[in-house]
């Protein structure tokens, strides 16, 4: 889309060459342009230049373990042996957890806001929840501690392993013994933290469905709900899997509150109630304390990584999200 | 049958629908939870000295987070000194200048620094701030959260430019003002409200960032003497005090977070009110 200004027409200039230019500059507009020109390349450089840096410093670890470093598990700094499967395990865990709770959770309340509730209360309760989105991470992780840790020792822990727990199959997911810190506990409080993104995305992409869409659909003889899951969520879809992509780059990146439950270990291990460690989680956790120059770089590649999955993740959601808004209908 | 069948899609009707209400009510209900939480604990452990005071040494209680309000405040400002031109002057080029292929690459490149884990952005702040002067420092820190102002602040700049209508623009080149007299003149004047709300949203939002600091601005338990050397922050300090085994630095932890939390909230309350006030502009 251009903007109104480049479509006004630019104040002719009498002469045309080195002389109209010099004309430009002298009414400033050619400065203006190159200045502001220049603050927005500034954006490039640096960008270009934090991928630069997570590369050049990452050298070290990057020709030593090549590509072992994605399936070994050791994460030894005493030997200098560095592998990230149990951060790259973790991560992904801890967001599908909180990925499986936060979507229905999100997709429900995005559709009573945009389908059912009169626009007022739609409104106030969407500022609400961007106030949520608001809160700084480290107090999310503060009540993680106090709050849902305890609750998850003393309370739901139990509860999912004396049900859950004993199901064949995903039981195995839910096996004790129950720290209270662990995977389940970071996708918990990730959830609470990725709702708001979800909502907000998603409700905006609902509200941009056509209304003959559900008109259409209510003069047939549907009901709200068969209108809404059958003609204005299908219709929406793409958004909608835009803003879970959204909500789960998100997820990938979150250190705080995610260091401050998980537990910090780096173990593989089947049941979400074990303690576990996300490679956001490491890095904050051990880069101060990095001795070696192999151990700094091995913590410096983690963070490309995470850089890598956040970046392909965002990237996809825009593209989802820019479809859906522009066009709408039933994208192959 | 066929009744049956209308009973079961009428009352299935009727329970999703409560769910959706149900899941919306819940999801809001979070956020009065934890403001009732952390003023319930936090306001309990929330005294004068707080405010006045350093951090006492470990084991004695007492003491506040003079420093880390004082640090928070450094940090901030210093962000603002890198973040806001960069993010003002990029939002009028790509507003008001910019082409198609450029612009295109440009608002990308800024959607990618946006999405850019905090974490990674103090790794970066690390290798280009700390490493060639092998100590952490403040300005390391501001560096930091200055990179994630960056794009805050173009987006939500470019968005109230371009709110502005073209007539406006038109009006002053038919006086004939250039076209730079026309943006410093009329154009940022007239969006100069929206701007501003965008950037102190922009800082409402990295002074709560945490990961970033922990090893670019570090931490320190005294006041820190000059940018170069390290300091405390209220994010740093909650999380540290948190972790830590004792309970009267869990109590301090709650009060840091209800302060934090209000002032975080507050500037958002505010700037949201503002805009919403002003004009029908989506939310940053």
């Amino acid at each position: 889309m251009t903007s109104t200004a480049t479509t006004i027409p630019h104040a002719a200039p009498p002469y045309s060459g080195p002389r109209a230019f010099v004309q430009r500059l002298r009414h400033g507009d050619e400065i203006a342009h190159l200045i502001t020109l220049t603050f927005a390349a500034g954006i490039l450089l640096i960008t270009s230049l934090l991928v630069w840096e997570l590369w050049r410093t990452s050298y070290l670890s990057r020709t030593k373990f090549g590509w072992h470093f994605f399936w070994t598990q050791t994460w030894d700094p005493i030997f200098d042996n560095f592998g990230a499967l149990p951060f790259i395990y973790g991560t992904l865990v801890t967001s599908v957890v909180a990925l499986i709770i936060a979507v229905p959770l999100g997709l429900a309340s995005a559709i009573f806001l945009s389908e059912l509730a009169p626009r007022k209360i739609s409104d106030a309760v969407s500022f609400l929840i961007d106030l949520l989105a608001a809160v700084p991470s480290v107090i999310y992780g503060l009540l993680g501690i106090f709050v849902v840790v305890p609750l998850m020792r003393s309370w739901l822990g139990p509860l999912l392993i004396n049900t859950l727990g004993k199901l064949p199959g995903i039981g195995k997911l839910f096996a004790g013994p129950n720290y209270g810190v662990g995977f389940f506990t970071a996708g918990i409080v990730l959830a609470i933290m990725v709702v708001p993104f979800i909502i907000s995305v998603s409700r905006e992409v609902l509200l941009t469905v056509p209304r003959e869409q559900r008109e259409a659909a209510l003069a047939l003889g549907a009901t709200r709900w068969e209108s809404t899951w059958k003609v204005v969520v299908p219709w929406a879809r793409t958004g909608i899997m835009g803003s879970i992509f959204l909500a789960l780059a998100r997820a990938l990146g979150e250190t705080m509150a995610v260091t401050m439950v998980i537990g910090n270990d780096p173990k593989i291990s089947a049941s979400l109630l074990r303690p576990g460690y996300t490679i956001a989680a490491v890095i904050a956790n051990e880069f101060t304390e990095a001795t070696g120059d192999l151990y700094l770089s091995a913590l410096i590649e983690l963070g490309l990584v995470l850089f890598l999955m956040t970046f392909i993740l965002n990237g996809l959601a825009r593209i989802l999200i820019v479809a859906t808004e522009r066009g709408g209908g039933r994208p192959a | 049958m066929n009744r049956a069948l209308l009973i079961w899609r009428k009352s299935l009707n009727v329970v999703m629908l409560t769910l959706t209400g149900v899941a919306a009510l819940s999801v809001v209900s979070v956020l009065f939870l934890i403001l009732g939480y952390l003023i319930w604990h936090g306001g309990a452990s929330l005294s004068w000295s707080f405010f006045t005071q350093l951090p006492k040494p470990v084991g004695e209680t007492g003491g506040g987070m003079a420093n880390a309000i004082v640090g928070s405040l450094k940090l901030l400002s210093l962000a603002a000194l890198i973040g806001l031109p960069i993010g003002l002057m990029a939002g009028v080029y790509l507003a008001e200048f910019g082409g198609q292929t450029f612009s295109f690459v440009i608002r990308y490149t800024t959607d990618l620094l946006n999405g850019v884990p905090s974490i990674v952005i103090g790794i970066f702040a690390y290798s280009i701030v700390v490493l060639p002067v092998k100590h952490f420092s403040t300005l390391a820190g501001g560096f930091a959260l200055g990179m994630m102002v960056i794009p805050i602040t173009v987006r939500s700049t470019e968005e109230f430019l371009r709110a502005i209508p073209g007539t406006l623009r038109e009006g002053a080149m038919a006086l004939g003002a250039s076209k730079w007299k026309t943006i410093a003149t009329v154009v940022l004047p007239a969006a100069s409200g929206g701007i501003l709300t965008g950037m102190l949203l922009a800082l409402a939002r990295v002074a709560g960032e945490t990961a970033p600091l922990l090893f670019t601005a570090f931490s320190n338990r005294y006041w820190s003497p000059g940018w170069a050397q390290p300091i405390a922050s209220l994010p740093v300090m909650i999380y540290t005090y948190a972790i830590a085994p004792y309970d009267d630095w869990h109590r301090q932890a709650w009060a840091a977070g209800l302060v934090l939390l209000a002032l975080v909230l507050l500037a958002n309350l505010g700037c949201r009110l503002a805009l919403n006030r002003g004009g029908n502009v989506r939310s940053v």
